[in-house]
């Protein structure tokens, strides 16, 4: 037995986020006297220096190492980029919630760091044992951040529930890893291909396992009928929690998606399209219909979020490299909205009032104009009017599926975005045409939120009317390989 | 001889108990708890049959990650639970239904 080092070098970007995660998580007992905002910079700091790490090391070609267990590829850095931008984001609209709403401290931000660690293994994946542990450090992170607000029953309760039913998923989705692992003999993504390929495999022990690993995969994607924990976790948790939770973990688990099913998978594709087509309609409906009785703005944002996984999955339906393109497209349009419709509630919210009801939002218009405006084109994008780039992720989705020859699946689609529109709408009809009740000018308790949200809106019209270019890369992406 | 189906069915049924567990169970949080880990003992038993069985040790190593894990994720789940507590002074599932809705 002749032991090879493995090459490190397609790795450094998570080994250097864990050396400055563990540096931080340290200096932390030190700094939270004396500077309070220095584990909040030295955060920020380590996302962009480990971005630039990435960007300068970008590669599209496939480098595989530590024995078939880690891949670096052209999919892996977008999303990896993606999910640092997103992060970044959240951490910024989440101080000034955090100390507005009394539980500032640096723990919040190394347990996101964690979480954001968690992401990149399992965006880098090659194996079921990476995969688990990645979904793993970034789970055990996450429910920690929710469980953040010792004094809220309602935090408490989310975070008691999002803790059971992720580790129930987690539960689900290693059940069905093992039937894999029974059926192929192996737990490298590629060799369960070849083996399924070569059509010497026990096909029902196979067929088990790929539904377990589909309900898992729903269970952490949010997706009907699985998505009972998502309105009340994101309603109980914190805003600043709920930001996060609700955008980065949603790209980590479509790459989870892709390496399972796309990679490791396709010889299947029979049995778990049908699965995902069945997720993908029953989370349309459920999330344009129920969205609409919804008055607070948390949880009607968790329906929508509901509503976009289902556009999600029909990029994965159509099982082209395009198709997949055009689903990571989405995730990472729907992640940047998510930070813009939960950091306008954190932006606004104040110590004693968490302005998260839709009534809260009445007469905005009157009281900021130029929030007001910038959320409208916040809710545009969501429910995808043009020239918004919300638009572009909801027609490639569907372009994508209408090749694929599910026509009706198309149709049916672009019903759920109307019937969605209209819950969009009730929130600007709510900042325009209703009265507020309190006519005295509303401001952000900080300027650089203000600063914050116009970019988001700002990026999302350039991007909107500039698409291009950002389709480029996610196509390029997929198809080098 | 034991056979390979034996050791799945066995894996079948503790899987079905904690599901039972799981969705039936409306008194104490802790049972949820018991319940998540015997569903990861289900898993085990399946890669440590499935491992012996293929001649292949690579199941068996995922089983000792499970395992860590596992404990680690129990230590969690305690903890939210004992804040749950100290905030309500009840861990009743029952309980835990002001978010429904």
């Amino acid at each position: 037995m002749n032991f090879v080092m493995p090459s490190f070098a397609p790795a450094i970007p998570e080994m250097v986020l864990l050396a400055l995660i563990s540096f931080i998580l340290i200096a932390d007992t030190f700094w939270a006297k004396r500077f309070k905002f220095a584990t909040y910079y030295a955060t920020q700091i380590s996302l962009i220096f480990v971005g630039f790490l990435i960007i300068t090391s970008f590669t599209t070609t496939q480098i595989i190492t530590f024995d078939g267990s880690f891949v670096r590829d052209g999919f892996a850095d977008v999303l990896k980029l993606f999910t640092l931008a997103v992060s970044f984001g959240v951490f910024f609209f989440a101080r000034e919630y955090l100390v507005q709403h009394k539980f500032f401290s640096g723990e919040f931000f190394v347990l996101g760091l964690f979480g954001v660690l968690g992401m990149f293994v399992m965006i880098s994946a090659h194996n079921m044992i990476t995969m688990y542990l990645g979904l793993e450090i970034m789970s055990l992170a996450i429910y920690a951040m929710v469980a953040m607000r010792k004094d809220s029953a309602q935090g408490l309760e989310a975070a008691l529930k999002y803790f059971v039913l992720g580790a129930l998923a987690t539960g689900m989705l290693l059940y069905g890893l093992s039937m894999v692992y029974g059926a192929t003999g192996s737990i490298t993504f590629p060799e369960i291909a070849n083996v399924i390929a070569s059509g010497e495999v026990n096909s029902m022990v196979l067929s088990f396992g790929v539904v377990f690993v589909v309900i898992g995969l729903a269970f952490k994607l949010g997706a009907v009928p699985f998505h009972m924990w998502v309105p009340d976790v994101y309603h109980g948790s914190p805003t600043a929690v709920t930001m996060f939770l609700a955008t980065a973990p949603k790209i980590a688990a479509f790459a989870m998606l892709y390496r399972l099913l796309a990679e490791a998978m396709p010889g299947l594709l029979n049995d778990w399209q049908s699965l995902i087509i069945m997720l993908s309609v029953l989370s349309l409906i459920v999330g344009a219909v129920v969205a609409i009785v919804q008055d607070n703005l948390k949880r009607m944002l968790a329906y929508s979020g509901i509503g976009h996984m289902g556009f999600l999955l029909l990029g994965v339906i159509a099982a082209t490299p395009d198709g997949y393109a055009s689903s990571m497209f989405y995730v990472v349009i729907y992640a940047i909205t998510g930070v813009a419709g939960f950091g306008i509630i954190a932006a606004l919210s104040r110590t004693g009032k968490e302005f998260d009801l839709i009534s809260d939002f009445k007469g905005l218009n009157a009281r900021n104009p130029w929030l007001a405006f910038m959320i409208l084109m916040i809710m545009f994008s969501m429910a995808g009017v043009p020239p918004f780039v919300g638009f572009w992720a909801k027609l490639l989705v569907i372009e994508e599926v209408v090749q694929a020859g599910f026509l009706w699946l198309a149709v049916l689609a672009v019903i759920a975005a109307v019937i969605s529109a209209f819950y969009y709408l009730k929130v600007i009809k709510a900042m325009y045409f209703d009265k507020p009740e309190d006519t005295s000018r509303l401001e952000p308790v900080n300027g650089s939120l203000t600063i914050g949200i116009s970019s988001i809106a700002i990026l999302l019209l350039v991007l909107g009317l500039l698409p291009s270019g950002m389709i480029d890369i996610f196509f390029n992406s997929l198809n080098a390989m | 001889m034991i056979a390979l189906s034996d050791y799945l069915i066995f894996g079948a049924i503790l899987f079905i108990i904690s599901m039972a567990g799981i969705f039936l169970n409306r008194k104490n949080v802790i049972v949820l708890l018991m319940a998540i880990e015997l569903l990861l003992l289900a898993v085990n038993t399946n890669l440590v049959a499935f491992s012996h069985f293929h001649n292949d040790v690579t199941g068996q190593i995922f089983v000792f990650f499970i395992l860590t894990v596992a404990a680690a994720e129990a230590a969690i789940g305690l903890a939210i639970i004992v804040l749950v507590f100290r905030k309500r002074k009840s861990i009743n599932v029952d309980d835990l239904g002001t978010l429904k809705g």
